[in-house]
């Protein structure tokens, strides 16, 4: 997994509440076999005027300039600021590496759905909770300025705002010591498979009827 | 100290725990389906691993399957290269049980796994779905993954969890004649919203709850994740024990009377305490339909749709305004007066035998509207599809001039050729309104199988209370 520590990143908004994972990357994508190669993709009904479809040529279709993404001042976002129940939905993986392949390293907004929550710290991007006010702040301030980037510092869980205000943020430890060294969590487990096996062993004789 | 539920599902599972709370929960049942399982498949193999025990592995191809025309197979040669692979893996690494396209007891996952009795009270059960909280109607604890954790649980048979709060649902009470497990979960989602959840592990009881069958109370459990909770379960009773009774994958004999013994103490215990409690009466519930892009924006078939401003928060006005426009609807119109283009029965949610009887009901004797273009009745397996026809019920369908179909996901997500075109308006029994769910600018509005009947009868929604 790749590593998560600092970030100095432009802010793109997306002032809406509850983006669904269908929303982030529609069903048609979700039949490719490979992880890669969904950015181009990423809100593709909201992006584009006609309808996407997995192996056509994005660059020449139509974008709606009514999207925010689509405005030149927040190309190269690489964080997305955004509102409750983020990621609510389907439980695609697509969605994040959607996100990730089209440039996001981090996501801040006042709530995430489980889920995706989950999905996103597998995949280096890094999911911010933020109290409603300052995220409320955050909304007003990248409206008034243009380039408004945010520095992001997981070890410090911290949020440095251009005019030098610090946000703090929580994050559980083990998922942080995970991102911070981009520690492949299989790996991990498997560093406890004897402890698996007895588990497991036990189990069978206590509950055989969940073997078969 | 009496303990919930949850907590023993819980307890029962822990393998190891880090220092600040993160578990190693065993898992016994992994579900598989062609969508969210090839890159933790390749990924596995990338890295050398081989999967921990093929035994929990229960696969079956479901969203991409044509609905219609099995002797063509799958057009689409992308939706045939996810299955083929899907195939493939399976072939490859071995399962359980596999239910490929076209086999007899092919279907949704979350209909397969309960029927045949692969799904069992105190199981923990995974599958790369979010709608995996389904299996939680067999006091099972059901988490929905993401691609990156069925690989996990393809190679340590583990899942990486913390420990979530534990909600009470409690819904008392007797529903009235024409109200049903889908509208119990709907009123509930639109009192909690779809992030009332979020965090928690819901216990839905109460006697509305316990009165409910086992397909009832799936179809609550299904919606338990549009309410944000990642899993949402029932306690163990005598419906759920004799429902599974003789179901192949279920024990039998000594091992049987063994685990029923073991079933009986997954309840929560007297006084055990939940960090919220949420109450409904189920007497006050009406049919429920949803107007929105958002579960949560649902009302009773005798209201009317809202205003933005009857909101007021700001971001909450400002989506709803959005979510009427992308549905096309005037504030005030009465949803009685909203007139349908298609009706969709099926989905995990609502098509197994139960639903398709409660829609059969409605639609017999009756013709669907001139208005209504299509209305898609599509069984959730092979198994549903067969009681079906054994009952009758394709027949009272096909009379009302219903389509009567093959399993599968179908128009619940339209990955397959099943779906709306832009700006069409369907009634349907599945559990995401999302923008473009059910195709690119299609407008769905969640319903009931027997109120997606009525609908279809009546050419607009209309109250199955006085149809019925
Ligand atoms: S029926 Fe719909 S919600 Fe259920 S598994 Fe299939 S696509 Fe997902």
């Amino acid at each position: 997994m790749r590593a998560f520590t600092q970030l100095d990143g432009l802010v793109a908004p997306l002032d809406r509440a509850n983006v669904d994972t269908d929303a982030i990357i529609p069903k048609q994508f979700l039949k490719s076999i490979k992880r890669s190669g969904f950015g181009p993709n990423a809100f593709d009904e909201w992006r584009y005027l006609d309808r996407g479809e997995p192996g056509i040529d994005n660059s020449k279709r139509p974008l709606n300039p009514e999207f925010v993404l689509n405005q030149p001042r927040y190309q190269g976002a690489a964080v997305l600021l955004t509102r409750d129940n983020f990621g609510c939905g389907s439980s695609r993986e697509h969605a994040p590496w959607a996100l990730e392949d089209y440039g996001f390293r981090a996501i801040v907004g006042t709530s995430f759905a489980d889920i995706f929550f989950n999905n996103s710290f597998k995949n280096g991007l890094l999911p911010i909770r933020l109290p409603a006010a300052e995220v409320d702040e955050l909304f007003a301030q990248v409206a008034a300025t243009p380039g408004y980037r945010l520095r992001i510092d997981l070890a410090a869980q911290t949020v440095t705002r251009p005019d030098g205000k610090v946000l703090s943020f929580d994050v559980d430890a083990f998922r942080k010591e995970c991102l911070l060294h981009g520690w492949d969590d299989i790996g991990l487990t498997l560093r406890h498979a004897d402890t698996i096996r007895e588990f497991e062993a036990r189990r069978r004789i206590e509950q055989p009827w969940l073997f078969s | 100290m009496p303990k919930t539920l949850y907590d023993k599902l819980w307890e029962n599972h822990v393998v190891r725990s880090e220092a600040d709370g993160t578990a190693l929960l065993y898992i016994d049942r992994h579900l598989v389906h062609e969508v969210t399982s090839p890159q933790a498949f390749e990924g596995l193999k990338l890295a050398g691993r081989k999967p921990w025990r093929v035994s929990s592995i229960v696969a079956t191809a479901d969203h991409n399957t044509p609905t219609d025309h099995w002797e063509r197979g799958i057009e689409d040669p992308v939706s045939r290269q996810q299955v083929e692979t899907l195939d493939a893996n399976i072939r490859e690494v071995g399962a359980l049980a596999f239910f490929p396209f076209k086999d007899a007891r092919q279907g949704i996952v979350h209909v397969i796994g309960p029927e045949n009795g692969a799904t069992l009270p105190g199981m923990t059960v995974v599958c790369g779905d979010s709608h995996t909280s389904t299996h939680g109607a067999f006091a099972c604890l059901a988490h929905g993954i993401g691609t990156s954790e069925v690989e996990h649980v393809l190679a340590t048979q583990c899942l990486l969890q913390k420990k979530m709060k534990a909600m009470l649902v409690r819904i008392d009470g007797k529903v009235g004649a024409g109200v049903t497990a889908k509208d119990i979960v709907l009123a509930l989602i639109g009192k909690i919203g779809t992030a009332g959840g979020t965090g928690y592990a819901i216990e839905f009881g109460g006697a509305a709850i316990r009165a409910l069958s086992m397909e009832g109370r799936m179809t609550v459990c299904n919606m338990a994740i549009e309410a944000g909770a990642r899993v949402g379960f029932v306690a163990v009773d005598d419906t759920t024990i004799s429902y599974l009774r003789g179901r192949p994958f279920a024990p039998a004999g000594e091992v049987w009377d063994r685990a029923v013994t073991h079933w009986r103490t997954l309840v929560s215990d007297p006084g055990a305490h939940f960090d919220a409690v949420v109450e409904l009466d189920a007497a006050q519930i009406q049919p429920q339909v949803t107007w929105g892009t958002s579960p949560e924006m649902v009302a009773g078939i005798g209201d009317a749709v809202p205003a933005p401003e009857d909101f007021a928060d700001p971001v909450k006005r400002e989506g709803v305004a959005r979510a009427l426009q992308y549905m096309g609807l005037t504030p005030r119109t009465p949803l009685a007066e909203i007139k349908v283009d298609k009706v969709f029965i099926g989905s995990c949610t609502n098509s197994r035998i139960e639903d398709l009887r409660e829609a059969a009901a409605v639609a017999k004797g009756r013709r669907k509207a001139d208005n209504v273009m299509q209305v898609l009745v599509v069984p959730g397996s092979g198994l549903v599809k067969r009681q079906a026809e054994a009952e009758g019920l394709d027949k009272v369908f096909v009379a009302a001039g219903f389509e009567w179909r093959e399993p599968g996901c179908s128009m619940c997500l339209a990955m397959n050729a099943d779906r709306l075109e832009p700006g069409e308006r369907c009634a349907s029994t599945s559990n995401r309104n999302f923008e473009g769910r059910q195709g690119n600018g299609g407008r769905t509005h969640l319903v009931s199988p027997a109120m997606a009947a009525a609908a279809a009868i009546a050419g607009h929604f209309a109250d199955v209370r006085e149809i019925i």
